[in-house]
């Protein structure tokens, strides 16, 4: 197909975003899940959070497969750079996924109790941890990590966790916890429902806490982010967007209308990965402290016919996943019901 | 040692181990597919406690499946970091494609598979199936093309020089159905569906052993024979014509294969033996003139080797590796066709029963696919050494340049101790599966699937 002057590198960053937001916003509520597992020490109610993402997780994460699998495509020396890069803090990242995975699977397949604590422990532990190293690696992103001029990494994995990648770190582990609070919520009924109903307060607490102290920093300490900001004072709007989405949740929360909070999450997700997306533009990772060595849409990108051939793939494959993706979480809409098959 | 070699040691352990579930994945999904497939045609409520069954020990190959795939595709990124840059323009549209095309659909229908029991009809119910089945399949569409770019590149171009040269596209389609890709695509489809079909040999036999689950182990074991069979002659084929590609595109590798050094008309076909690198030839029992005759469809066609195809013994994979490699492959393919057949002919007399040495050796089939596999698998890609790219870039050149040795040693220490607990619980789970056995309550279906059972009848 021929995209005549349509710019495919913007189109690129744009999709790449797409593709992560959606990540976080699905893959982040069964991460989230798991950070609160093991909050309940009860069998029945472990088993009912664990069923509540079980038919989905595991398409979910998909999301993070295709990110990384267009980001490869797309941008090759960004995923070179940066998985080279970050190469044991995406091991551990790895071995969360791994363990978090198998721990899902098999946690149930045994009744002993050594079994089930082991796995909970697994899978409660990987899912904080993933959580944590996905949201060191985006505030690594955002803060600039020091490149030579050939846009190789040239620091060390300690130099990967200053203060404000943790701070980062942690705010992703507190938005995830609140997601998949809600999420869970909507999925239960009964006793768990109303204890869920309690712990979601202290998550969004805990979120707000996280959220304000990051945006403090950023502002203060990361001067390309608030440099663009007042270039550009409009995007104060998303902010707002952002702020009156998370103010939303406790309102639909107490009126308990559970979807309708799991929307303004997601809202306020879409907002902050907009956010994120639009002071970054158009680089994709920035050289902190010489900035000249920084990889953009342009220095990074693979060909135009390949970024080309890509959107083709995209414009055919995507529809095709959404609608089903939507149907398969239609199929299994309503309150979790254990079974036999169940996790 | 050197961060090549520990890189190395590191994408065999996380490949190897990685590739013992997605050919059981695409093997019972098939399979899946036929049994739901004969569960709507017949009623015959023994296909539908199959199909529940088996798609159990689907969720189990997958779930480890899909969680030692992720390590492969951040490897690429996290170790060959040269290499990706260098192909990124090329291979990473490949593997954009599987995640768009097959991992979505196999793993969202997954859930259909195994959730939807009571919540949505048969028929949806085997759509599902039909879906996962195609996706396991895409995905090795996908993957498939994307080592094949590796072994016979094609559709690209050289752009930029010295560090900044790397391969781009010119034709999408060229690179997709380059010279060897679709031949190493139906051997590596017929490889997995025997994997699939050997493992459910193989438990039915067991049953069948233990006078366990007969009606369900009979089907299983029809279903599994006729599929294994098929595959196991189809696989004469693509192996065949899988070599004659190498032979043509590959002559280093198929040298190495046969450890043949002198080209010659008239070249002989070792059987099995061992090859003298140091003196440059092959000890064993031989077939002259097969080779060639193989290769070329002409005994008198000569068939290069590798004092001509790489005079260079810098531009050698190991040989007798390769070849011992190669020809346990072609050992255990020519053992997998025997075995069906004499499991098929034994079945369909009757006198399966009475034969317990061959429900024995029916039980150990599973092995034989899997061990195929690994061993073809290496011998392609040893074969293909020193290149990452054939013929354009060394596995050399493609390290990553900020990652230190002891930095691939602990991910090694980390992947090794995590995939070794994971294959301890695979097989206590699998074990556990097995000697449980397909469930009685299963015989009469519930739910959606009964009320539609009742319309039909």
């Amino acid at each position: 197909m021929n995209y005549g002057s349509l710019d495919l590198n913007t189109v690129w960053f744009l999709l790449i975003g797409v593709l992560f937001t959606g990540y976080a916003m699905l893959d982040g509520f069964d991460l989230g899940v798991g950070a609160l597992h093991l909050f309940t020490k009860e069998d029945q109610e472990r088993r009912i959070l664990l069923n509540s993402i079980g038919p989905v997780w595991d398409g979910n994460e998909v999301w993070l497969v295709t990110g990384g699998g267009a980001l490869f495509a797309a941008f090759p020396n960004v995923y070179a750079t940066v998985f080279s890069g970050f190469y044991l803090a995406f091991v551990l990242l790895l071995v969360a996924l791994i363990f978090r995975a198998v721990a899902i699977e098999f946690r149930s397949k045994q009744p002993m109790r050594w079994w089930r604590r082991m796995w909970d422990v697994g899978f409660s532990v990987g899912s904080i941890v993933s959580s944590l190293l996905i949201g060191v690696a985006m505030g690594n992103i955002a803060w600039g990590i020091p490149l030579d001029e050939h846009g190789e990494f040239a620091g060390t994995f300690l130099s990967l966790l200053g203060p404000y990648p943790l701070m980062l770190g942690v705010t992703t582990v507190s938005l995830f916890m609140m997601h998949g609070a809600i999420y869970a919520l909507m999925k239960t009924e009964g006793e768990l429902h109303e204890k869920l109903r309690g712990w979601i307060n202290n998550c969004i607490i805990f979120f707000i806490i996280c959220y304000a102290t990051t945006t403090m920093a950023t502002l203060l300490y990361v001067p390309q982010m608030a440099a663009r900001l007042r270039e550009h004072p409009w995007l104060f709007s998303i902010a707002v967007l952002n702020m009156l989405a998370i103010a939303n949740i406790p309102r639909e929360i107490h009126l308990e209308r559970d979807w309708r909070a799991f929307v303004s999450s997601c809202v306020s997700m879409i907002a902050m990965m907009g956010l994120f997306g639009l002071e970054m533009y158009p680089n994709l990772v920035l050289s902190n402290p010489c900035a000249a060595n920084s990889l953009d849409i342009h220095n990074a990108a693979s060909s135009q016919k390949t970024l080309g051939i890509m959107l083709t793939i995209a414009l055919t494959g995507v529809p095709i996943v959404l609608a089903y993706t939507l149907s398969i979480y239609w199929i299994f809409r309503g309150k979790v019901k254990l079974d036999k098959m169940s996790y | 040692m050197d961060v090549l070699t520990l890189s190395r040691i590191q994408f065999t352990l996380t490949i190897s181990f990685h590739y013992l579930y997605p050919p059981l994945s695409i093997g019972l999904g098939l399979i899946l597919v036929i049994m739901e497939g004969m569960w709507l045609k017949t009623h015959k409520p023994v296909y539908h406690q199959m199909a529940r069954f088996w798609t159990k020990i689907f969720a189990l190959t997958f779930a480890i499946g899909v969680a030692t795939g992720i390590v492969m595709e951040f490897e690429f990124g996290t170790n060959w970091a040269t290499y990706s840059r260098y192909v990124g323009d090329v291979f990473g549209s490949a593997l954009a494609a599987e995640g768009i095309f097959a991992f979505f659909l196999e793993s969202g229908f997954l859930a259909v598979l195994l959730f939807g029991w009571d919540k949505v009809g048969r028929k949806v119910h085997f759509f599902a199936a039909c879906m996962v089945c195609l996706g396991a399949h895409f995905s090795a569409i996908w993957i498939v093309v994307a080592n094949s770019f590796m072994q016979t590149p094609s559709g690209f171009h050289i752009v930029g020089e010295g560090m900044k040269a790397r391969a781009e596209i010119t034709d999408f389609w060229a690179m997709v159905f380059s010279p060897s890709s679709v031949d190493r695509l139906a051997h590596t489809l017929c490889g997995a569906w025997q994997s699939g079909a050997f493992l459910v040999v193989s438990v039915s036999a067991w049953y069948l052993l233990k006078k366990k689950h007969e009606e369900f182990a009979l089907t299983s074991l029809r279903i599994g024979l006729i599929v294994g069979l098929t595959a196991s002659l189809l696989q004469l084929v693509t192996g065949h014509t899988s070599a004659q590609g190498v032979a043509k595109n590959q002559p280093v590798k198929l040298a190495a294969f046969e450890g043949l050094y002198r080209t010659t008309p008239n070249a002989p076909l070792t059987l099995f033996g061992w090859v003298d690198e140091k003196n440059e030839k092959v000890i064993g029992p031989q077939i002259p003139g097969m080779l060639s005759f193989l290769a070329h469809n002409s005994a008198r066609i000569p068939v290069t080797g590798l004092n001509d195809a790489a005079p260079d013994s810098k531009d050698r994979p190991p040989v007798n590796f390769t070849f011992q490699l190669f020809h346990l492959m072609v050992a255990i393919g020519f053992g997998m066709i025997l075995i069906s057949i004499l499991g098929f002919l034994y079945f369909w007399h009757g006198s399966l029963f009475e034969n317990r040495w061959l429900l024995w050796l029916l039980v150990l089939s599973v092995l034989g696919p899997q061990l195929a596999n690994q061993a073809g698998w290496f011998a392609a890609e040893v074969g293909r050494q020193p290149w990452i790219v054939q013929g354009l870039l060394r596995t050399s050149e493609g390290l990553s340049a900020v990652v230190k040795a002891n930095m691939v040693v602990t991910s090694i220490l980390l992947f090794g101790a995590v995939y070794l607990l994971l294959f301890a619980v695979f097989v206590y789970l699998l074990n556990d599966k097995i000697q449980h056995g397909p469930d009685a309550a299963d015989l009469i279906p519930a739910g959606k699937l009964a009320l539609a059972e009742r319309k039909n009848r």
